[in-house]
């Protein structure tokens, strides 16, 4: 690196614009990294990469697609019919998403398992939140895009969801649809909000990490950086392990794209948007199953209509994950010192699966003599329980193992032991 | 300089700094406004708001649906077993509660926005060999809710009956709806 620095060239502009400087810091030789990360710390770079795909990927189909009630289906089978490559672009731009969301779910419970999220990381992960919500903001107008039933139906549900704000509700809605329904006028403006977030993203994305610059990554230990035997340089170790990482990925992220394209979505979506008809059943994408189970499974509770519950609780259960910093008081981060929060991080862990399965079925629906609908409201309440209680008493009541002395102490203990975790 | 003279300046200061940043806050909320408002309803789509329907080829114990502001209406000719089960039920064991003479005009003639009052799904019922719901009337699929033959919610998570839009008989056999 020292010699690359060396370069007339590189002088001169490292005088007047020190990029190159900020690169290495950043990403390169120059940013000191914690020797003991594990594969779950490459799901941040994996996710980036993604963005970046999914980014690239877009601008190419927005070359294709036109933003009409009358055109827009239309315009996304002739990208898949007749523009050159354009069923390969849109597999990857649709599968894109669904590999977005995988990412960044284990992403965020990697943070919860080793306690990212804990001081001095707190805003790091605060604006991790606001990038799932805007995430979850583009990956919904992203899908009203082709104009399915799915789209179309989707879109009438979840834009409906604001009617239950009392008193202006129904104006903020009308405002949402600029119509008296979803229609021609909504898809415009979904699509100018679908093309002006991921940049959103973008920025959102280089704040998140330079929060993460200055106190560095986390480690699976959970202790402090003491020093510079703690650490490795990010370059080379980091970039080659992320681009390992990556490899891997692609593999998993392309076979969907090439052997099970449709494996995410909903045949409806191949239907085109109808108005007066409502399919049978109405499905949200996966990646939001179980925030439309948390939806559905509240009831009328006192002066509170099911409808307007069902939406507080929907957005409450991704606001409340804001709170988490202040709600485990726990000074160690690391599960692995925490016997008791580790077990319950599973049972939290499987409550989210158990929730994206009640959401992909009909609240009628009944399992075994159970009605999908209290098993909504059992793990709909284990999930604010976990969160609101469960955490913050584990944090304060548990017994936590020792810790140990320093990162490289514990590595060179592991060496010598020749175990690892 | 005098004290009096430095806290003087100290409070005209004061007072210059927050007076400005008020009048500039308020002036940039105000030029938001019309960005906020362009994405109200424009003009002409408000200008499509009235759908004209002709009743004539409707049979007894028929419905059918229009179009209207991109919505669909269910117009429906009731039989008199229907006008007769909306008019029995009793206004306390409504969750909205509304006379069947209050949202009718012509009480064979009943006319509402085919929208689910929950979240917007289209409510089945208008085929002879659609599900009618427990009360005989409509069935959303969406999450079930139950519709009566006065187009009232009885059972489910919608919390409010069919809206039934402004409209007029243009002649016995013509309503102009909006
Ligand atoms: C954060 C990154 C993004 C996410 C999560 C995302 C998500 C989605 C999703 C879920 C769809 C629906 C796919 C389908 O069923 O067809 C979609 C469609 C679309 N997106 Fe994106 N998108 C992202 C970035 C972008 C960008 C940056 C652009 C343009 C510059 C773009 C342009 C489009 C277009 C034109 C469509 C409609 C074509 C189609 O449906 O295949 N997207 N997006
Ligand atoms: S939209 Fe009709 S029951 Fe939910």
């Amino acid at each position: 690196m020292s010699k690359f620095f060396e370069n007339p060239v590189i002088k001169w502009v490292e005088y007047r614009l020190p990029i190159f400087s900020f690169i290495d810091e950043s990403v390169g030789s120059g940013y000191p990294t914690p020797k003991n990360l594990n594969y779950w710390w490459n799901f941040g770079s994996l996710a980036g990469l993604v963005l970046v795909i999914m980014i690239a990927t877009g601008i190419v189909l927005a070359m294709n697609y036109t933003a009409h009630v009358d055109y827009a289906f239309e315009s996304v089978e002739r990208i898949m019919r007749d523009v050159n490559y354009g069923w390969l672009v849109r597999y990857i731009h649709v599968n894109g998403g669904s590999m977005f969301f995988i990412l960044v779910y284990i992403h965020m419970f990697r943070g919860l398992y080793y306690g990212s999220f804990k001081e001095p990381r707190e805003l790091l992960w605060i604006i991790g939140v606001f990038i799932l919500l805007a995430m979850m903001a583009t990956a919904f107008m992203g899908y009203v895009l082709p104009w399915g039933q799915m789209s179309f139906w989707g879109a009438t549900v979840i834009t409906n969801l604001f009617s239950a704000i009392p008193l202006i509700g129904d104006s903020i809605v009308t405002w949402l649809w600029g119509g008296f329904s979803v229609d021609n006028p909504t898809l415009n403006r979904f699509y100018a909000f679908h093309y002006l977030l991921p940049f959103v993203i973008f920025a959102l994305v280089f704040i998140h990490l330079w929060a993460l610059h200055v106190h560095k990554s986390s480690n699976p230990l959970g202790i402090d950086i003491q020093g510079p035997q703690d650490t490795i340089p990010f370059h080379p170790y980091f970039t080659i392990k992320d681009l390992f990482g990556m490899g891997v990925f692609m593999l998993i992220f392309m076979y969907f794209v090439f052997f099970a394209p449709n494996f995410f979505g909903e045949p409806d979506n191949y239907i085109k948007a109808n108005p007066l008809v409502t399919p049978p059943h109405i499905v949200p994408e996966w990646y939001f199953l179980p925030f439309y189970a948390i939806l559905r499974a509240v009831p009328d509770i006192w002066f509170i209509s099911a409808k307007l519950g069902g939406v507080i609780a929907m957005f409450g259960s991704i606001l409340i994950l804001l709170l988490l910093p202040w709600l485990d008081r726990s000074k160690v981060r690391s599960s692995q010192f925490r016997p008791i929060n580790r077990q319950l991080f599973w049972v939290f862990f499987v409550d989210c699966l158990i929730l994206g399965w009640v959401g992909a079925n009909s609240p009628d629906a009944v399992f075994h003599g159970v009605p999908f609908l209290w098993i909504g409201r059992v793990t709909t309440a284990y999930y604010f329980a976990h969160i609101l209680l469960i955490i913050p008493l584990v944090s304060i009541l548990e017994r936590t193992k020792p810790l140990p002395e320093s990162i490289s102490a514990a590595v060179t203990a592991n060496a010598k032991s020749g175990a690892g975790e | 300089m005098s004290d009096s003279a430095i806290t003087d300046d100290k409070s005209r200061r004061d007072f210059l700094i927050i007076s400005t940043s008020v009048v500039g806050a308020v002036g940039t909320a105000l030029a938001a406004w019309p960005l906020v408002d362009s994405m109200n309803p424009a003009a002409d789509t408000l200008a499509l708001s009235t759908t004209e329907v002709d009743l004539a080829p409707i049979k007894e114990g028929q419905s059918i649906t229009v179009v209207w502001r991109g919505k669909p209406v269910f117009v429906r000719y009731r039989t008199a077993a229907e006008i007769k089960t909306a008019n029995d039920a009793k206004l306390e064991d409504l969750p909205d509660p509304q006379a069947d003479k209050d949202r009718v005009k012509k009480a064979q003639w009943l006319i509402m926005v085919g929208v689910c009052t929950h979240l917007g799904c289209i409510p089945l019922g208008q085929k002879a060999n659609d599900p009618k719901g427990e009360f005989g009337g409509w069935f959303c699929p969406c999450h079930g809710s139950h519709y009566d033959t006065s187009g009232r919610i009885r059972k489910g998570p919608a919390p409010e009956n069919l809206f039934v839009p402004e409209y007029k008989y243009l002649s016995d056999t013509k309503v102009q709806i909006g």
